[in-house]
């Protein structure tokens, strides 16, 4: 993990099956830790200005043709626009072709019997309702920390993690960003080993 | 046109300088030969598939490169869209029309149904763990829910134009029009499925787009609950070419004979083909009991 330069503004953790949001400011960057190792923390940004315009997985794919956030992908807006800048990462890759699990996906993937089972959905509508989002601003999302590999025939899934305890991420904003995170509750696949663990989030000022 | 009926300048008359006049010549533009825009009423459509008979057809439109559409569809409607030409990329989003705050998520469909690329069966999932739509037929086999659409930034990027009063219109643009007739805004514009082009991915996670030109395929879309489709027909994001190149897409849609959409659910080819898929089906049963159709 690379030291960072700046002062840190906030210094927090998640705890496990929670959910966080902050404003980081143009320049500012986030950081998000894997304490306890492959650990999925689910993510959506909106520009805190004008939160229509939010993070598209499908606008980033598409501008770096690659499905994984790496080192120097740019997190683009639905508006084409760069959003965030993945500065460095100590884990080699991130997905966000994933979504995030909800209660009502649940029923589908593994049974009906894990549809009161907390999931990321209902993080990200908890928190974002109190910024004044709904139901409608969730999009697919950046799953930092998850492994979703594409088979040859398309066959799509989430697999084992790639990462590991203390592995981290850091995102600068190019713009001021709302950062929603849902540290994800999911046990019934090994998006966070089956076992959900917290994660430390610390924003640093601008350098 | 512009000749005949101008704008007027001093001392000059035209047809159109008094009310009757005005009136007189909207109305004598009915008529008109059809390049594109919908027939009304949609039964005097004449391109109806051979196979379909005895349906209503309650759609019959041409979409030109650049343009949208956007349309209200009853559960058990059919609405085949057809690459005419075969350089078509149909950007495509729906909408439940009772509710309309559930919509296609293109990340569920695809990890639900444990497959990145559409073909015939795969269904169009919402965001409430529902079908939305069945994909009954396919002859193009190349669609994606990887990708996304273009927005006004990126085509004023790539072709220096961008706008729906331009040459060339953006899919976001398009979109939002399309939900805005139903009341929705540019929230509703969810990430869509693209239609008529395919990428796929490689090991390395790389994407790669199957642009070639195939004229005549189709794809049939069965709607699972009331829904609102909304289309734009405009190039794929990943489509390099310096020119905005696209073309027309046919829209037909038909509601069947209830003899012969019951016969069709009885055979029930798609719901049972996957645990995942038979579990959506019955949220989407259980949720048509409580009133909502």
């Amino acid at each position: 993990m690379s030291a960072m330069s700046g002062a840190a503004i906030l210094d927090q953790v998640i705890p496990a099956r929670a959910p966080w949001s902050a404003v980081v400011g143009r320049g500012q960057t986030l950081r998000i830790i894997d304490l306890g190792g492959n650990q999925a923390v689910d993510c959506l940004l909106y520009n805190a200005n004008d939160p229509v315009e939010r993070y598209s997985a499908h606008d980033t794919v598409v501008a770096q043709r690659n499905i994984f956030l790496v080192a120097g992908t740019q997190l683009m807006s639905n508006e084409g626009a760069p959003m965030m800048t993945i500065t460095s990462t100590t884990c080699a890759y991130h997905d966000t072709i994933g979504g995030a699990c909800s209660r009502e996906s649940n029923t589908l993937r593994y049974g009906h019997h894990t549809g009161h089972q907390h999931a990321c959905v209902d993080n990200f509508l908890d928190e974002g309702m109190r910024r004044g989002l709904s139901k409608r601003d969730l999009v697919s999302n950046i799953n930092w920390f998850m492994n979703v590999p594409v088979g040859d025939d398309g066959t799509l899934g989430i697999v084992d993690g790639i990462s590991a305890p203390g592995l981290s991420v850091d995102v600068r904003a190019e713009m001021d960003v709302l950062v929603l995170i849902s540290n994800c509750p999911q046990i019934n696949n090994p998006c966070n080993g089956f076992n959900p663990t917290p994660v430390r989030v610390v924003i640093e000022a601008a350098g | 046109m512009a000749d005949d009926h101008g704008p007027t300048t001093a001392g000059t008359v035209t047809a159109t300088n008094t009310l009757a006049g005005a009136r007189d010549h909207a109305r004598s533009l009915a008529g008109t030969a059809l390049a594109s825009g919908p027939t009304v009423p949609a039964s005097a459509a004449t391109d109806l598939p051979p196979e379909v008979v005895g349906a209503t057809i309650v759609w019959a439109e041409t979409i030109v490169p650049g343009g949208y559409a956007s349309r209200r569809l009853p559960r058990g409607a059919v609405v085949r869209f057809e690459d005419v030409d075969g350089d078509a990329c149909l950007q495509l989003l729906v909408h439940n029309a009772a509710h309309p705050n559930e919509r296609i998520n293109t990340a569920d469909t695809v990890k639900v149904q444990w497959q990145a690329y559409l073909g015939a069966g795969a269904l169009l999932l919402s965001d409430m763990g529902r079908v939305l739509m069945t994909i009954v037929g396919d002859t193009s086999e190349r669609h994606d829910c990887l990708c996304g659409c273009s927005s006004r930034r990126t085509n004023e990027q790539r072709y220096g134009d961008a706008g729906a009063s331009g040459t060339h219109p953006n899919a976001r643009d398009m979109l939002a029009l399309g939900v805005a007739k139903f009341g929705l805004s540019r929230a509703d514009v969810a990430p869509n499925v693209n239609l008529f082009k395919s990428v796929r991915v490689d090991p390395s996670g790389g994407l790669h787009l199957d642009g070639a030109v195939r004229p005549g395929t189709h794809v049939d879309l069965r709607a699972e609950m009331d829904v609102i489709i909304a289309v734009a027909n405009t190039p794929h994001p990943l489509d390099d070419r310096a020119e905005y190149t696209s073309t027309a897409v046919r829209c037909l849609a038909w509601i069947p004979s209830p003899a012969d959409e019951g016969a069709e659910r009885a055979v029930d080819r798609y719901r049972s083909a996957t645990p995942e898929r038979l579990r959506a089906f019955q949220n989407t049963d259980e949720y048509l009991l409580g009133g909502a159709s």
